[in-house]
């Protein structure tokens, strides 16, 4: 059983994420992206951007190091060789540039029982340094219950 | 920063240009590295049985990151995505041989929103089962 107690819960902010337009091109031939906005600095400048953008799910590379904090936050009791990753859901106010550096402020949304599933709901809200923000990351983890195969 | 698609334009029911996307061993190799995530279920067949799956399976993210392809390269910018969404209701299995796995997806404009936006379904399957539930997308047209 996760611990209840942990809903609410605001982890401090992570240290800053310099994102390069070589992760970015990276990730981006990793999902197969031929969208040239996402490797060509000149295409994303006809669209307006200042450099490359990064396709929508790389906020789970900057975002990574903070939801470990979490996972493996010992009080907080998740088995994480039982964990799957249930639901995900990102709301943008911008698309990730090449050049942000940005922070990542995790917490604990939820925590329910589902049928014998332990279910953790983590937010995390991605800033620029100088604090505008970039998206909000939603994640529903399920550890599924000792009984459950 | 603004999407070629127009709002006036666009009407309930508009299906966009459906994608496949294959996925071999190679390319949850090649994602585990970029993304890191190195979960062993999604290269480690001997682990990925032993913990009752049928095989190495992809990376959720892997699959969510391929299903919005759809919807950006329809939109023209991708930076006119205002929300995504999913739910992981079953895995894609990725035998280790010469086909792999192949990834289909199609997606729906189901309704008009203000501000220019419009919701979009989307629609992945493998193997002809769907393995996201609730794929949603919400854009800015022009």
């Amino acid at each position: 059983m996760l611990n209840a107690d942990f809903i609410g819960r605001a982890y401090p902010p992570s240290s800053p994420y310099f994102v390069s337009r070589e992760k970015i091109r990276e990730f981006a031939r990793a999902i197969g992206e031929r969208n040239p906005v996402f490797v060509d600095r000149d295409a994303a400048r006809a669209l307006g951007y200042a450099d490359i953008i990064a396709p929508p799910t790389f906020a789970t590379v900057v975002a990574m190091e903070s939801s470990q904090t979490v996972m493996f936050d010992p009080e907080l009791g998740l088995d994480f060789s039982r964990v799957v990753h249930a639901e995900q859901s990102y709301s943008y106010s911008r698309p990730i540039c090449a050049g942000d550096e940005l922070i990542v402020s995790s917490m604990i949304e939820n925590i329910r029982v589902v049928a014998g599933n332990d279910m953790l709901t983590t937010k995390a809200s991605i800033d620029t340094v100088s604090g505008e923000h970039v998206l909000t990351t939603t994640s529903v983890l399920v550890s599924r219950g000792v009984q459950t195969p | 920063m603004t999407a070629t698609v127009r709002y006036a334009d666009t009407v309930v029911g508009y299906e966009l240009p459906p994608a496949s996307f294959p996925l071999a061993r190679v390319d949850l190799v090649r994602y585990a590295g970029a993304s890191g995530d190195f979960n062993v279920i999604h290269w480690n067949e001997r682990i990925a049985t032993s913990v009752g799956l049928p095989n190495v399976i992809a990376h959720g993210m892997l699959t969510m990151a391929e299903a919005i392809r759809v919807v950006t390269d329809w939109i023209g910018d991708p930076g006119a995505l205002v929300q995504y969404g999913v739910r992981f209701t079953r895995p894609v299995i990725v035998p280790d041989d010469d086909a792999g796995a192949m990834l289909e997806v199609s997606a729906k404009v189901t309704e008009l929103l203000d501000d220019n936006c419009v919701k979009i379904v989307i629609t992945a399957s493998s193997e002809g089962q769907t393995v996201l539930g609730k794929a949603q997308a919400i854009v800015r047209l022009a």
